[in-house]
């Protein structure tokens, strides 16, 4: 056989599979056109010329943050931590029993199993804002419609993370009581929250670190928080108010951050 | 040819990986190392393709001491010497083929590596070297979907391809049973025979390494504590070597399965 | 049965196969103390955030009333909107390409299977935290504030925003891999870049791509707060109609999103689905 004349054996791929590759690269193809022409039309170019002034302008300003206006920062990022705490601690507590309701060990109903899952999937649909239009216009501006939107939305995920948590537990342990004549609720507490309870707080402490971003956002539409601020200062522009604002959030992250995955850490 | 002049290997954390090793590894023998896990085999084998970079001393690999050996001239090293690991090491989402003529890399230039362009005799090279492990028929199969025995067979196959002058295997049967540890061994003798190429393998089943080896090295702690032709070993060299009585463990046996998850 | 309920009793561990075992005191008192912390914290947040639940529960009908304002919705402000939720797309779209390209030497630079320095990846790894830390209503409003209003600012606020999450989950994945794959590729003689491309993404890719479409999604919920601060997207319709207290409107802008929304990670979760 000569070297130019070889040829590996043909690859058995089905036609099928090849023809689903190629409308996928195809659909592909098409997205990235659309999105791609349809951005460049819409941006307006004018930018280049003032970016360089404006740089020179804001940067000098914002790395120069106004100290005097520590006291009005610190107490909203206080009130944007107190939303995103009580928010998530309430989803905590609340996704618990629905966090059963959607584990498929738990439930013997596979119907009425789906079902709880299907909530929490309903729950999670909604993006936060919209949730805090809504409450904002029921319960009126806010931290409180800010409350009720981290909490609603945080219900959702944990609830899910919660179930699968539970359907990962070991449960022999279960049969194990169910056989010694324990009843549900013997079970629950002693068989079934100590397998779970770490990993539930685990996510949760996970969870309050996404919310304290999130309850950041909320302001824009007037549900509490550093939001209001951050658009009010920025309209005004007073950037040495904003890179107080800019240091004071990422420093707040920071710290609450380390503190949570330490802990974190600690139970798993 | 492969010449240890005084080798030693201090590890990072202070263990002693070699301790003045003098050897000379002549072209075309069959060497089988053997020692305890702890001995310095595996030391002592990835030094050869400097996946590991002795301390001190001199080591010759066809004339050129390969300690200095950076970058490039080091890739070059590795491209002469294969390298059989224990766990197979084939990347388990790659098809065979694709791991087979990773071989070749050594060989190709980034650009048409990163792109698949193999020149045709690459892949026929490939392919035949596939055919004598008798794995032609899953070329296309994805290396997880492959037996223990068969993902070694790819991997010697991979080794072929990159034509080295010496073939390097560290445990290559410790993870198999024991009739499957036999194909492996004979596939790599045969190609030691049929090739010329310098084969060391290391070892902790004695049987074994006196039914393939030329030649057997024995470690203990770092050091050479036996070399000699095959048929210079009797079971108390075994024993000195292990510094302890022989058990059922240090057999392959042929049908003794319990010992199959080795190191 | 019974001398095995009597083992379980002594173990000091917390073992509960025996309904008679009991916390010790140390951990009950300790575990008290946290709840304690935790609650009192959370009463705080209540008060400090003016949460009164009792006045919630007891005026829910006054809140339904309040919320019919949006019912029923004005449809006919959907074709309105239609473009501005294209804009949308398009914009999360467009970031989410650019971070995804931009994560790769990213994650590679911060995961210490690749990077054997550890000042480099330790130095990549701040970056990406940092970044993380940066709400995307900030990196928004600083973008504004340099390329002006349009939806430049919003493309790269996305594009960093997602960044640091997707390097961070990609550089995880780089450092749980099976590095004995990426020894056999540079026994060969495989440069660096071959070794990442033969040993390092077809044990990645799956992964890749699920975290792709994943940050989409996100981008796609994450664009709506774009509009608020100018920088481009159906957020600022929403922003206006607020304002105006159209309340039908901005309820069938937001059904509009839902479904939006709802099409996309549908989509989103099948395509991840086959992948992994």
């Amino acid at each position: 056989m000569m070297n130019n004349e070889f040829k590996l054996p043909p690859k058995p791929k089905s036609n099928r599979k090849r023809v689903r590759n190629l409308i996928i690269a195809l659909i592909l193809v098409v997205i990235y056109y659309w999105a791609f022409s349809g951005v460049l039309s819409r941006i307006d170019w004018s930018f280049v010329n003032k970016l360089s002034d404006n740089l020179t302008r804001i940067v000098p300003r914002l790395a120069n943050p106004d100290w005097a206006e520590i006291g009005k920062v610190t107490e909203l990022i206080f009130e944007t931590v107190f939303i995103a705490y009580a928010g998530t601690l309430i989803a905590a507590v609340l996704a618990v029993p629905f966090g059963f309701w959607a584990a498929g060990n738990m439930v013997k109903s596979p119907i009425w199993n789906t079902f709880g899952k299907w909530f929490l999937i309903l729950d999670r649909t909604f993006p936060e804002l919209i949730l805090a239009i809504f409450f904002v216009i029921s319960v009126g501006p806010g931290a409180f419609a800010g409350v009720l939107t981290i909490g609603l939305t945080s219900f959702g995920m944990l609830g899910k993370l919660y179930a699968e948590v539970i359907e990962s537990i070991d449960m022999d342990v279960v049969e194990a009581m169910e056989a010694n004549g324990a009843n549900k609720v013997q079970i629950l507490f002693y068989a079934i929250f100590p397998q779970v309870l770490p990993e539930f707080l685990s996510f949760a402490l996970y969870r309050f670190e996404v919310d304290i971003r999130a309850s950041t956002v909320l302001g824009l539409v007037g549900a509490g928080g550093i939001g209001t601020l951050i658009v009010l200062t920025a309209a005004n522009r007073d950037w040495e108010q904003l890179g107080l604002i800019i240091i004071s959030i990422i420093v707040v992250v920071m710290i609450i951050d380390y503190i949570s995955t330490k802990i974190r850490k600690r139970l798993v | 040819m492969i010449t240890f002049n005084d080798v030693s290997l201090v590890y990072p954390n202070g263990t002693q990986g070699l301790k003045n090793i003098n050897v000379e590894i002549n072209e075309g023998e069959f060497v089988v190392i053997v020692g305890l896990s702890g001995a310095g085999k595996s030391t002592f084998i990835r030094s050869v393709n400097r996946m590991v970079t002795p301390t001190d001393g001199e080591l010759l690999v066809n004339g050129e001491n390969i300690i200095p050996k950076k970058g490039k001239e080091l890739r070059k090293l590795r491209t002469s010497v294969g390298m059989i690991f224990q766990n197979y090491n084939l990347v388990n989402r790659s098809s065979v083929i694709k791991n087979t003529i990773s071989g070749r890399l050594g060989h190709t230039g980034t650009i048409r590596s990163v792109f698949n362009l193999y020149p045709k005799a690459d892949k026929k090279l490939a392919f035949e070297n596939l055919k004598r492990v008798h794995m032609e028929e899953k070329i296309y199969n994805r290396a997880d979907e492959l037996s223990g025995g068969q993902q070694q067979r790819v991997s010697i196959a991979r080794v072929l391809t990159q034509e080295p002058s010496i073939i390097l295997a560290d445990e290559p049967v410790a993870s198999l049973d024991p009739p499957t540890s036999h194909q492996v061994m004979t596939y790599l003798r045969r190609v030691n025979k049929e090739d010329n190429i310098t084969t060391i393998v290391n070892l902790h089943f004695i049987d074994m390494a006196m039914e393939y080896a030329d030649r057997i090295i024995g470690m203990r702690d770092g050091e050479i504590v036996f070399d000699g032709l095959v048929n210079e070993v009797e079971e108390k060299t075994f024993e000195q070597i292990y510094n302890r009585p022989i058990r059922e463990e240090d057999l392959r046996g042929s049908e003794n399965d319990a010992s199959a998850s080795g190191e | 049965m019974m001398p095995q309920l009597q083992e379980n009793k002594t173990d000091k561990v917390m073992t509960k196969n025996s309904v008679y075992s009991v916390y010790p005191k140390k951990v009950k008192f300790q575990i008290t103390i946290i709840f304690a912390i935790v609650f009192s914290i959370y009463f705080y947040s209540l008060r400090e955030t003016e949460a009164d639940f009792l006045e919630f529960f007891s005026e829910l009908n006054l809140i339904f009333e309040k919320l019919l304002r949006m019912f029923p919705p004005e449809w006919s402000y959907i074709q309105a909107a239609i473009d501005p939720l294209i804009e949308t797309i398009q914009i999360a779209v467009v970031a989410t390409t650019f971070s995804v390209l931009i994560c790769i030497p990213m994650s590679l630079l911060s995961a210490n299977t690749i990077v054997k320095n550890k000042y480099l990846y330790q130095t990549f790894r701040n970056i990406m935290n940092i970044l993380r830390t940066m709400p995307d209503i900030l990196l928004a409003t600083i973008f504004v504030s340099f390329f002006g209003i349009g939806i430049v600012p919003g493309i790269l606020a996305l594009t960093i925003f997602s960044l640091g999450l997707l390097a961070k989950l990609l550089s995880e994945t780089i450092e749980t891999i099976d590095p004995r794959q990426m020894e056999a590729i540079r026994s060969t003689g495989g440069n660096i870049i071959q070794v990442i491309w033969y040993g390092v993404v077809p044990q990645v890719l799956p992964n890749f791509i699920s975290y792709g479409l994943y940050v989409f999604e996100l981008n796609v919920r994450a664009s709506l707060v774009l509009g608020f601060v100018g920088a481009g997207g159906i957020g600022s319709i929403i922003d206006t109609q607020l304002n105006f207290m159209q309340y039908q409107k901005v309820m069938a802008v937001l059904i509009l999103l839902l479904v939006a929304v709802i099409v996309i990670e549908t989509i989103s979760n099948a395509l991840r689905r086959r992948v992994v």
